[in-house]
């Protein structure tokens, strides 16, 4: 591997990648993204925003009371998301424990679902608190089901000790189990890294180690995916992008429970990334209240009235 | 001090337990019976409608649970807190009505009594409407009143107090949760009251009030899949036609009351039956 030619794999060359970095001004960054939170988004462009939005979420279901019942229901949701109206986008992926990942690959491919990805947890989530072998184990277990997509967590514990190329041996050799067949999301958990620094400290280690999406939290920790940590990790995928011309992808997660708040990521990703990255294959949300809040919106912008939660399916 | 500047009360919206400003940051002009400046309240958009049904449907599960006679309790507290501020609203509706010290006394003072009088009902209301039906078979019958869910109101524009009063308490006496527009002339003692609701432990979101126009807010209102019924005793008879049809649309139950009864609580009940085994 030759990780796009920034590292070589060494200790002392992944030290020298890193604190090449700028830092980051946290009080800009938090007026920035107040800032670009106050633009108001209607009419058409909301109508747009709001399918887009659809579109990019990872509808996740990550509970210790996950039934198959259950991940089957997400499942259909996430194929047709408001099944009288057929013109509601599929989402962007299913997201659920590893091993619920063959009931969902099966139930998907069932209804028609084959377009919808699943992307499993894995590597110990959500603590990451497990030897590599084991971490190993899950992600080929996970891919072995039918996961096209592996979000892994990285050990922050080792992160903030400053063992820095324990975290990027780890993500390169996620990396390689997972290999053509499933993308890569690394998630920070970014309410555990404590500074911005450390935010955009860890998207140029995943990015340099292989990640193909870098991802916020894992939901089970709050702060979670605030406007400015996504922020910061949006100006590190542009800024990785101008050193090696690789667009890796960003998913917030955690927190983004209504429209207005996914209207605010597209703003944020608009200003600071780009419109290329205002698709589902470099975007995604993290959520799942999210989603009937959408369609409710989507219901009022279409029929002029307030929709109610109880013509929404529950999950 | 006769040199003393005013600090003038800011009037803003009543919203799951807090004030904020309406969203669209629009304000109106409320004036004294003579024509003098009084207040700038929020003139309320059908996006503060929508956080306030929000709000209120999230509090519904809690308020329609509590029991009976703690929602009772915390109408008469409502009722004490409210007596012991009756000097500043009996100021506020002589100001901006022009009523004689008289008149808005015997209001604020009824008002008061209404919402013990409510309290009262509010374990009472299920043994009186409830019942024991015969059927013919092993079982027990019975029919229950329980509450619908978010109620919209529209309070008359006067007495300003008393009809708002005379609005929100029976609807929450059975445990629904309310959204309430204000007198549109005379909205400044309904925003006092929200002061009194806010520290009578109330819990949030179940009684919300809004300032602004009615034929702005009503129609939204109506329209609302998330609104269970509508008490429009305030609203003038040219709207009431356009509110029941769109209230129609979502099976609303749309009601109009000219005094306070017990039948205000009764309009925004349902029935529940429930069949159960006569054991051994």
């Amino acid at each position: 591997m030759n990780f796009y030619g920034l590292v070589d794999g060494s200790e002392a060359s992944l030290k020298t990648y890193l604190n090449k970095l700028s830092g980051v001004d946290q009080v800009g960054a938090n007026a920035r993204a107040a800032m670009l939170a106050t633009r108001s988004v209607k009419t058409t462009s909301k109508r747009w925003a709001i399918d887009t939005a659809i579109s990019m979420v990872d509808l996740t279901t990550l509970e210790g009371a996950d039934t198959v019942g259950k991940v089957q229901a997400l499942c259909t949701k996430a194929v047709r998301p408001d099944p009288t109206d057929s013109s509601v986008p599929s989402v962007g992926a299913i997201c659920v424990y590893n091993d619920m990942v063959g009931v969902a690959r099966k139930h998907l491919d069932l209804i028609g679902g084959k377009h919808v990805p699943v992307a499993a947890v894995s590597t110990a989530f959500p603590s990451g608190r497990a030897s590599i072998a084991v971490k190993v184990l899950d992600t080929q277990d996970a891919i072995d089901a039918g996961a096209s997509e592996i979000d892994m967590v990285i050990d922050r514990g080792a992160f903030l000790e400053g063992r820095l190329i324990d975290v990027f041996n780890e993500i390169v050799t996620i990396r390689q189990v997972c290999g053509e067949k499933a993308h890569l999301k690394v998630i920070f958990e970014t309410g555990e890294l404590v500074t911005y620094d450390n935010v955009r400290k860890a998207s140029f280690l995943a990015m340099a180690a292989g990640a193909d999406f870098i991802k916020t939290s894992t939901g089970k920790v709050a702060p979670a995916a605030t406007a400015p940590v996504v922020l910061v990790m949006l100006e590190a995928v542009r800024d990785f992008y101008e050193m090696t011309q690789k667009r890796i992808g960003v998913k917030p997660a955690g927190g983004i429970r209504n429209t207005k708040d996914a209207i605010k990521q597209l703003v944020l990703v608009k200003e600071t990334a780009g419109e290329e990255w205002l698709n589902s294959k470099l975007f995604r949300i993290g959520a799942s209240a999210l989603l009937n809040d959408l369609l409710m919106q989507r219901i009022k912008m279409d029929n002029g009235y307030y929709a109610s939660p109880t013509y929404v399916s529950v999950d | 001090m006769s040199n003393r500047i005013d600090v003038k009360k800011t009037y803003k919206l009543f919203i799951n337990g807090s004030f904020p400003r309406s969203e669209s940051g629009r304000t109106y002009e409320v004036k004294t019976s003579k024509g003098a400046f009084l207040a700038n309240p929020c003139l309320a958009s059908r996006k503060d409608l929508r956080e306030a049904v929000v709000a209120a449907r999230s509090a519904h599960n809690g308020w329609s649970k509590a029991t009976a006679y703690n929602r009772g309790q915390i109408l008469y507290r409502i009722a004490e807190m409210l007596q012991a501020r009756t000097s500043e609203f009996i100021e506020e509706i002589m100001i901006t009505t022009g009523a004689t010290k008289v008149k808005a006394e015997k209001e604020v003072l009824q008002a008061v009594d209404t919402l013990v009088w409510f309290a009262g009902w509010s374990d009472k209301i299920s043994s009186l409407t409830g019942s024991n039906n015969p059927v013919a078979g092993p079982f027990y019958n019975f029919t229950i009143p329980e509450s619908m869910g978010v109620v919209a109101a529209v309070a008359p524009e006067n007495p300003s107090l008393l009809g708002l009063i005379e609005s929100i308490a029976p609807i929450i006496t059975s445990g629904n949760t309310v959204i309430i527009l204000a007198s549109t002339k005379a909205p400044l003692s309904a925003m006092s009251f929200a002061e009194v609701l806010a520290t009578s432990d109330l819990p949030a979101g179940v009684v919300n009030i809004l300032t602004g126009k009615k034929d702005e807010i009503a129609p939204w209102m109506a329209s609302h899949m998330d609104i269970d019924a509508m008490d429009i005793s305030g609203l003038s008879s040219k709207l009431t036609a356009e509110i029941k049809v769109a209230g129609a649309e979502n099976l609303k139950r749309v009601h109009s009351f000219k005094r306070a009864s017990a039948h205000r609580i009764t309009a925004f009940t349902e029935s529940k039956t429930i069949w159960h085994t006569i054991g051994v």
